[in-house]
């Protein structure tokens, strides 16, 4: 496919802009001249650009076209099953878009005095009070941008506690863990100590306590974990942790196996981060941006970002008013739009729509495993909560490898599951269906999954060679990566 | 998968071998397997003091980012450079493809308690079988 720059031909427009409409002024006296550039009074000469910009020239047409084009050519949780283990692809209700666009959230401006905005700043407290109810926690910031930008304004928030008191530099990281957990915490500046997981794919609450000493600041951990496994000595886990000093971090990002079922502040969490872009059907990936709100404890509540928002009589305002914040970890208030889609996800479900959207999340998810457990190996033989994940080490001795059959399921119209992670499992596939798939979806994926193993055997090369049916097949990712062209021109 | 005689071995898949007053290290046949396809190799800085198990270096795949190990308590006197412009030579010549080479801090002692060829391939059978 063309790139937009190669189908432009000088000349050709979509839009006609407008002529400014601000005279230029004379340099000498200030009054209007129509021979000076109008934006030449406010920035000297020497900044202002003499050449026209490289921009690609085309039709109204070509444009729709081409990236009408580009979106057919994509694949998203709007044209087809999007089973991607732990991101949380679940549909993202169009309602959030309407409520997002709404012009007095669009058309305000975050300098705007407290007094102009109150409403705006209704729905960060409220979405706030939301999700504080849903987890447990005391307070919450909206800050964070992303996932990992929560993971680690979360350890800042550990590290200042620690600071105030005795200073501690290790985290423990489950070798389960997400790979942004050691990375977030190597951000915040601590070292990270690896935990082994137990036969069954938790935690070892003896392997634990053999790793606590007065330098370990806390344990980072996602529950359910990213085996789709339940902690189920989660008490004991934080009592060990707790009985050493150490703060509970709370990796939101499965969070939606347990909305309105337990909650990580009734676990012992310290700390956690969600992402309104996985639980709160809010765009994830190319379609965001993230947020990542952090919670914490009544006794971390001092070190939140500022501003927090406040709510006293009857006026919403911002709150400045916390002694040991670690400050601000993004520019104005987070990212706003999100903030507004997830409340709105969130009142409209309320508490028990959120409650049966977990529970069909994990029913789904079961069904799957149930269905595919007999076929492809399951590592860890207990049940899973939102998702599950499969090794396809049985089709080596075919020479098809699990990222062989993920290329092959693009085929059959679905997204490939997340491969090759957690670490401790080889040829891993990682399945999360989330919710909003209906049985009819759930089936399809089952037989294309069985299809493909039978594949494996049958034909090797159909799978090595995947997919097929796509406009780009598959891309050397290894040259990619060892040789990076990282500029068009 | 290759294993070398002459080499000695750790549990984590590095691979030692006495030169003169150096040792080389590198990474395994079985471990370069078990990787894919490496895409980029992280080197010590020379000159670096070491215990055995310190982070050498990091070897990146298209499936994961590794750590590699230090198999000895030493400094690293030279690297393999060749490596940040081909990393695929990993891949293709594990066992020739030293990513650092160390002075041990105790040359009687430098491997002790590293598994001979006999051990380690005895040791990848047992993973096989997880």
């Amino acid at each position: 496919m063309e790139l937009i720059f190669e189908i432009s031909k000088k000349g050709r427009r979509a839009l006609e802009i407008p002529k400014p409409d601000v005279p230029g002024r004379s340099y000498r006296d200030n009054t209007e001249d129509a021979t000076v550039n109008p934006l030449s009074g406010s920035i000297p000469s020497k900044y202002l650009r003499n050449t026209g910009l490289m921009l690609p020239e085309v039709s109204e047409p070509d444009l729709v076209r081409h990236y009408t084009a580009l979106s057919d050519s994509n694949h998203g949780v709007d044209s087809g099953f999007y089973p991607l283990g732990s991101c949380t692809m679940k549909y993202n209700p169009k309602i959030n878009e309407d409520m997002a666009a709404l012009e007095g959230f669009t058309g305000v401006h975050p300098l705007q005095p407290e007094e102009t905005v109150q409403g705006c700043l209704e729905l960060m407290y409220k979405l706030e009070k939301s999700l504080s109810a849903i987890t447990g926690m005391s307070r919450f910031t909206l800050q964070p941008a992303a996932g990992a930008h929560g993971e680690m304004t979360g350890l800042m928030i550990i590290k200042a506690y620690h600071d105030k008191t005795h200073p501690r530099r290790k985290i423990i990281v489950p070798d389960s863990a997400h790979g942004t957990n050691p990375a977030s915490a190597a951000a915040a500046g601590f070292e990270t100590v690896e935990l082994k997981s137990s036969e069954d794919g938790g935690i070892d609450p003896d392997a634990l306590r053999a790793l606590m000493d007065e330098n370990i600041a806390g344990l980072m951990l996602t529950n359910p974990n990213t085996l789709g496994l339940f902690e189920k000595n989660i008490r004991e886990i934080a009592d060990i942790v707790h009985d050493a000093g150490g703060l509970l971090y709370y990796d939101g990002a499965n969070a939606n196996a347990i909305m309105g079922i337990s909650r990580p502040g009734d676990m012992g969490f310290d700390v956690l981060h969600l992402n309104l872009h996985k639980t709160f059907s809010t765009p994830h990936g190319g379609g965001g941006p993230g947020s990542g709100p952090v919670g914490v404890a009544a006794r971390l509540e001092p070190f939140l970002p500022v501003p927090a928002v406040k709510y006293e009589n009857g006026r919403y305002s911002f709150d400045y008013d916390l002694p040991d914040s670690i400050g601000k970890v993004r520019s104005f208030y987070g990212n706003y739009g999100v903030a507004v889609k997830a409340y709105t996800y969130i009142i409209r479900l309320g508490f028990e729509g959120l409650k049966q959207a977990s529970v069909n999340a994990v029913l789904n998810a079961r069904y799957l495993m149930q269905k595919l457990a007999g076929v492809y190996e399951l590592p860890y033989k207990r049940s899973c909560m939102h998702e599950f994940v499969l090794s396809c080490t049985f089709m080596k001795k075919y020479g098809v490898s699990a990222m062989d059959v993920a290329k092959r399921l693009i085929d059959f119209g679905f997204h490939p599951p997340t491969v090759y992670f957690p670490l401790i499992v080889k040829e891993a596939l990682m399945i999360e269906p989330t919710e909003t798939e209906s049985k009819e979806t759930l089936d399809r994926f089952i037989n294309a999954m069985l299809t493909i193993a039978e594949e494996a055997e049958k034909d090797p090369e159909l799978l090595k060679n995947a997919p097929h049916t796509t406009p780009v097949t598959r891309p050397d990712d290894v040259a990619a990566a060892r040789k990076p062209v990282l500029r068009y021109i | 998968m290759e294993v070398k005689k002459n080499l000695r071995y750790t549990k984590d898949h590095e691979w030692a071998r006495p030169e003169g007053d150096r040792i080389f290290t590198g990474i395994t046949d079985y471990a370069q397997h078990a990787l894919g396809d490496i895409v980029f190799v992280e080197l010590p800085e020379k000159g670096s003091a070491l215990s055995k198990g310190d982070v050498l270096g990091t070897v990146e795949s298209s499936k994961a980012a590794s750590d590699i190990f230090s198999p000895l308590c030493g400094k690293v006197a030279e690297v393999n450079t060749e490596l940040e412009d081909k990393p695929e030579l990993v891949n293709e010549a594990p066992y020739d493809a030293w990513i650092a080479a160390m002075i041990p801090d105790d040359p009687a002692e430098a491997v002790t308690g590293l598994m001979d060829a006999d051990e380690y391939e005895k040791y990848i059978k047992t993973l096989e079988h997880d």
